[in-house]
């Protein structure tokens, strides 16, 4: 038995807005991986729940017809890591939704939730950082968007309006279009651990493949909230590819990271592999985007 | 202090292959539920906070932590335990048999979600290197075997099923 004082169980969009309104002290809980652990732990006893969990309209991965992607919020992490749209235009993403927890999380941990609890360890965050997505709010005025990273304010706190819900994340067309990347997880087992540092970075080259057009990187845990590092993107943006190039890609994150010391590992261990898994994943982008390196 | 008002939900689902009813409380978890109320007692309380993979039922198909799953989010919802694994005159499957073969039980209580793991695993009909298995047999821990005999029970029914036969070891 969960310690909880109420369950309202959602049965629209609509429905949930409308309890957030009437409950606005309750906490949404989506697949519950986080919400009924805290509950267990006693963080969140004796909390009112607003269920979204039936919610079937928000699951799934489409392509919309300006060829944005759209994933809805309580989509899984193995159905994203399954979905031929992904698979397709979107590896990155799928291969880093895949490094959560444990298949069994896999199957209840939705992507909505894993970005809606704010925390810069999440999987499916830097790789989103780095794609430059779009959260999508719905609330009683209508829906909401903007960059994900304006959703994140600080450590555990993200952009969620009184009465709103998440309802999908959408990756624009030119942020994915000829556009190869790699995440690095970092963590002591790997299985069922927590980042100690998360990097994903995407490439675009130019057409003879010689040439970086764009480069992104984006980091968990190298702050209170999953970053970009634009010095190490700025870098890169227009050189001819090389080892050296992608060497200065992994020193130059250090300009704008700060990770700190935790339990889990010192603030110089997190410097010293983001630079390497910056490098790392670096040199696996353009090798994916059909670079000679 | 505010006094609990008690809220039950009536919850219809398919268990096992049987179609059941049942007012459950809304703060009970699956495993609350399958144990308490179905007396599906293969049904583990190891962590209780979806480590350990002790509890792990099917759910239309895939493998959850049953600890971490309202019982009321079971409407409408097919869920297989390891109970319902057995043959009509009490039968041991395929990879229940394998485990026992290859020695992958000695206390027991991690192998029926070992077990309906593997289950999810091999109903693919897919042929998995062991680095997949592994990483497919993550979300379980076993105190007792070292996984060496578990990961060969599942290798030795994949390569049944599929007909073919397995690789020697090193």
């Amino acid at each position: 038995m969960y310690d909880m004082k109420a369950l309202y169980e959602a049965t629209s969009v609509d429905d949930a807005v409308a309890l957030r309104i009437a409950h606005p002290e309750a906490q949404i809980i989506a697949g519950g991986s986080d919400v009924l652990v805290q509950m267990r732990e006693g963080r969140r006893a004796g909390a009112e729940l607003i269920s979204i969990q039936k919610l079937d309209e928000l699951r799934g991965v489409k392509m919309e017809e300006d060829g944005t992607i759209r994933i809805g919020s309580l989509t899984s992490f193995s159905h994203i890591t399954k979905d031929p749209i992904i698979q397709k235009h979107l590896l990155v993403l799928g291969e880093a939704v895949d490094q959560v927890g444990g298949p069994q999380i896999r199957n209840i941990g939705t992507i909505g939730g894993n970005t809606c609890n704010g925390v810069t360890s999440a999987d499916s965050a830097s790789t989103l950082f780095a794609l430059d997505a779009i959260i999508e709010l719905t609330g009683p005025n209508g829906v909401r968007r903007l960059p994900i990273q304006e959703f994140y304010i600080k450590a555990g706190k993200v952009d969620i309006r009184e009465g709103e819900i998440q309802t999908g994340i959408l990756i624009p067309k030119e942020s994915y279009e000829n556009c190869c990347g790699h995440y690095v997880k970092y963590a002591m087992r790997n299985a069922m651990d927590i980042a100690t540092l998360g990097t994903s970075v995407n490439v675009r080259l130019s057409v003879d493949k010689k040439t970086v057009e764009r480069a992104r990187v984006a980091f968990g845990v190298a702050g209170p909230i999953p970053m970009r590092a634009a010095t190490a993107e700025n870098l890169a943006a227009g050189k001819p590819i090389s080892m050296e190039l992608a060497e200065a890609f992994g020193k130059a994150v250090r300009e704008d990271i700060n990770p700190r010391d935790s339990w889990r590992a010192a603030k110089d261990f997190r410097l010293h592999i983001a630079v390497e898994s910056a490098k790392r994943a670096f040199i696996e982008s353009v090798k994916l985007a059909g670079g000679d390196l | 202090m505010e006094k609990h008002v008690n809220q039950f939900q009536n919850v219809h689902f398919t268990l096992n292959g049987k179609e059941v009813e049942k007012y459950v409380d809304v703060r009970a978890s699956l495993t609350d539920m399958l144990r308490n109320d179905y007396s599906m007692t293969s049904v583990k309380k190891g962590c209780e906070v979806g480590e350990c993979g002790a509890c792990t039922v099917i759910i239309d198909g895939e493998a959850f932590n049953s600890c971490i799953y309202l019982a009321v989010w079971a409407e409408g919802k097919n869920i297989t335990t390891l109970e319902g694994l057995m043959g009509p005159n009490g039968e041991l499957s395929d990879i229940q048999q394998a485990f026992i073969d290859e020695a992958a039980i000695q206390c027991g209580f991690c192998s029926p979600g070992f077990i309906l793991s593997a289950w999810e695993i091999l109903n693919s009909g897919k042929e998995y290197t062991d680095d997949e298995l592994r990483k497919l047999l993550s979300g379980h821990l076993c105190r007792c075997t070292g996984y060496e005999n578990i990961l060969r029970a599942v290798k030795k029914t994949m390569y049944q099923r599929l007909g073919k036969e397995m690789p020697q070891e090193d």
